[in-house]
């Protein structure tokens, strides 16, 4: 077991706690801007689709999983990012104008939509939410001018720096590179106030209040920033579809993302991450699961979302900090090994709460 | 002099009035305590004080300035800080972390600047964290800095929403049932912190207290509730010895 000697406040602010972590995240990004050159084609086209599913995740984690808002709406989000870019590339608005433009919109709607959230809470904000997805769909699917209506229309390819973005290699680096900014983003978030204060908000809506933290404030700007991640997550979104229909952002994909920061762990960005590659992942699995089922299993339309349905309980009933809390526990186990003991992570009864407030 | 001044506050709940015609003044540097049976109508003050109750009725003043319909979250940036009696802390982050949230009242920062993380960001992080590191030496927090509060013993999270109030840097701290809960050794504790607060930190406590001995101890002047009336007010002995306490307390 190694201990960590702290002599500087620094070391509590930095984003690397030592050169351990610093090596190996040195590492992770080297292996990732090798790819190109040691993997095919196809799976730098899923490992893009990670990416960008990362981008949302780490949005929808700091307002889910450190704010405490649940949204059922954020394939919403995700739809006014791409529609958003995907209409100003039509109308010759340039790459890099068009991505900060969907962005900004897509926050902006989120703080719109945060109002709600000022006064609902659990159950109640998610089904608020779920509405507001709705009436985004209905509106992607009425406003044909813009949208083209059911039929959609294909997402422009432009070029920016001379260099076909859609092309698979300069997407993958273009998702990587977003991804990267969105951790960046998050974490600074995260070891300032604004973070702080959306903690708070998640622990104890009446002590943060008492310490200052203005509730509709903090919630409102949780739900621009988290929206901002998504629509920007939407903008790479579209060029990784192709073709932007309203089937696309219907609530099956809202209910995934949500399952992607339940499952990968509620309260941490490696969660946000291990969620995208676990979701982005399970298609594959189970096409590949379908050829071993039988026939009449096999074929059923309704088995996908089935087992994300499946996934989500077991994970909530067996493991609530998701992969990344079993990742925790792993690495306890093998730094403590042979004392580990198994009531380590027992869950210990949490002492009486006041709900007068509430 | 005055710090704080309640004037004929009143508070009802439905046909309930849980405050009815409250007024007190606090001096600068007491230790001015709230006694009473329960539901007396002791916590309901205390959140009268915090503005997450509006008064029906009555005025409060601090410092002079009237903060009757100041909004909740702004109450810590004038100075008043305060512990709950079923301790509120933030439970999933860790010591460190909520100790910093009790200096969000004196934030500078703006959230895009946070973002990109520009070079004052951490300038006024590191400020935030030498004040918090005052308030751990303070009151012994050390051992406990990186543990989440979940893992935390009862005792030890008492202290530290006392820690989490003093990072605000209060004119006014408000303790709710500072003892409750806690067994002999750590209430002698509390009782020194008090008086520590009072004398070395110079910040006025007003509390809300059932454990007798504490507040013989370390209160300056106290003042005896029921049923939303004030009963007696003065020092320790006059309250206690006071015919209509003696009643409120034992029957009669």
């Amino acid at each position: 077991m190694r201990f960590l000697f702290k002599t500087d406040y620094n070391q509590d602010i930095n984003l690397f706690p030592d050169n351990v972590a610093r090596f190996w995240y040195g590492l992770l990004m080297v292996a990732l801007i090798a790819a190109p050159f040691v993997l095919e084609n196809f799976w730098l086209g899923e490992i893009s689709y990670v990416l960008i599913l990362a981008v949302v995740g780490i949005g929808l984690m700091l307002l889910v999983g450190y704010t405490g808002q649940v949204s059922l709406g954020h394939a919403a989000f995700l739809g006014i990012g791409a529609y958003t870019h995907a209409v100003l590339l039509k109308l010759g608005v340039p790459f890099v104008i068009s991505v900060p433009a969907a962005t900004l919109l897509s926050a902006f709607i989120g703080a719109v939509i945060g109002f709600p959230a000022l006064r609902l809470t659990g159950i109640y904000l998610a089904i608020a939410t779920l509405a507001f997805a709705f009436i985004i769909e209905q509106i992607l699917i009425r406003w044909e001018d813009v949208t083209g209506g059911f039929a959609g229309f294909p997402v422009p390819r432009p070029e920016a720096f001379g260099v076909a973005i859609t092309d698979d290699v300069p997407f993958y680096y273009l998702c990587l590179g977003a991804t990267v900014l969105a951790v960046l983003v998050a974490l600074n978030l995260l070891r300032t106030p604004t973070g702080r204060a959306f903690i708070a908000i998640r622990d104890s809506e009446i002590a943060a209040q008492s310490m200052g933290v203005n509730l509709a404030r903090y919630k409102t700007l949780a739900f621009a920033i988290s929206a901002g991640f998504t629509g920007f997550g939407g903008t790479l979104f579209a060029h990784k579809i192709g073709y932007l229909a309203p089937d696309a952002f219907n609530i099956l994909l809202s209910i995934q993302l949500l399952l992607m920061v339940v499952v990968g762990g509620l309260g941490s960005i490696h969660g946000a991450i291990y969620g995208a590659i676990f979701v982005g992942a399970l298609p594959q699995m189970i096409a590949i699961l379908r050829d071993y089922l039988p026939e009449n299993i096999a074929r059923q339309p309704g088995l996908e979302p089935g087992l994300f349905g499946v996934i989500l309980v077991f994970f909530i009933l067996f493991e609530p900090l998701g992969i990344y809390g079993r990742w925790l526990k792993v690495k306890l186990y093998f730094s403590l090994f042979p004392l580990y003991k198994k009531a380590t992570f027992k869950r210990q009864k949490t002492y009486t709460k006041s709900e007068r407030f509430r | 002099m005055t710090l704080f001044q309640a004037d004929n506050i009143a508070i009802n709940f439905g046909g309930i009035k849980a405050v009815d015609g409250v007024s007190f003044a606090i001096n600068k540097g007491e230790v001015f305590t709230i006694i009473g049976p329960n539901g007396a109508g002791k916590t309901t003050v205390f959140n009268l004080i915090s503005r997450i109750y509006n008064p029906t009725e009555g005025r409060l003043i601090f410092e002079g300035r009237d903060i009757t319909s100041v909004p909740p979250h702004q109450i810590a940036g004038m100075g008043i800080a305060r512990t709950f009696q079923n301790i509120e802390l933030f439970e999933h982050a860790t010591v460190l972390q909520n100790l910093l949230l009790g200096r969000h009242a004196h934030r500078g920062t703006k959230p895009w600047w946070e973002m990109v993380f520009a070079p004052h960001v951490r300038k006024s992080e590191l400020a935030h964290r030498e004040k918090a590191e005052h308030v751990i030496d303070f009151l012994d927090l050390q051992h406990y800095r990186d543990t989440l509060i979940v893992n935390l013993p009862y005792g030890a999270r008492k202290v530290v929403e006392l820690a989490r109030a003093l990072c605000s840097e209060p004119k006014l701290l408000l303790l709710d049932e500072p003892s409750s809960g806690l067994n002999t050794e750590e209430t002698e504790d509390m009782a020194w912190w008090i008086q520590d607060i009072k004398n070395e930190l110079g910040i006025t406590v007003l509390m809300v207290e059932h454990d007798m001995s504490l507040v013989n101890e370390v209160s300056d002047r106290v003042l005896a509730l029921n049923y939303g009336r004030v009963l007696a007010q003065g020092t320790p002995s006059e309250v206690q010895s006071h015919p209509e306490v003696v009643k409120a307390y034992l029957g009669g």
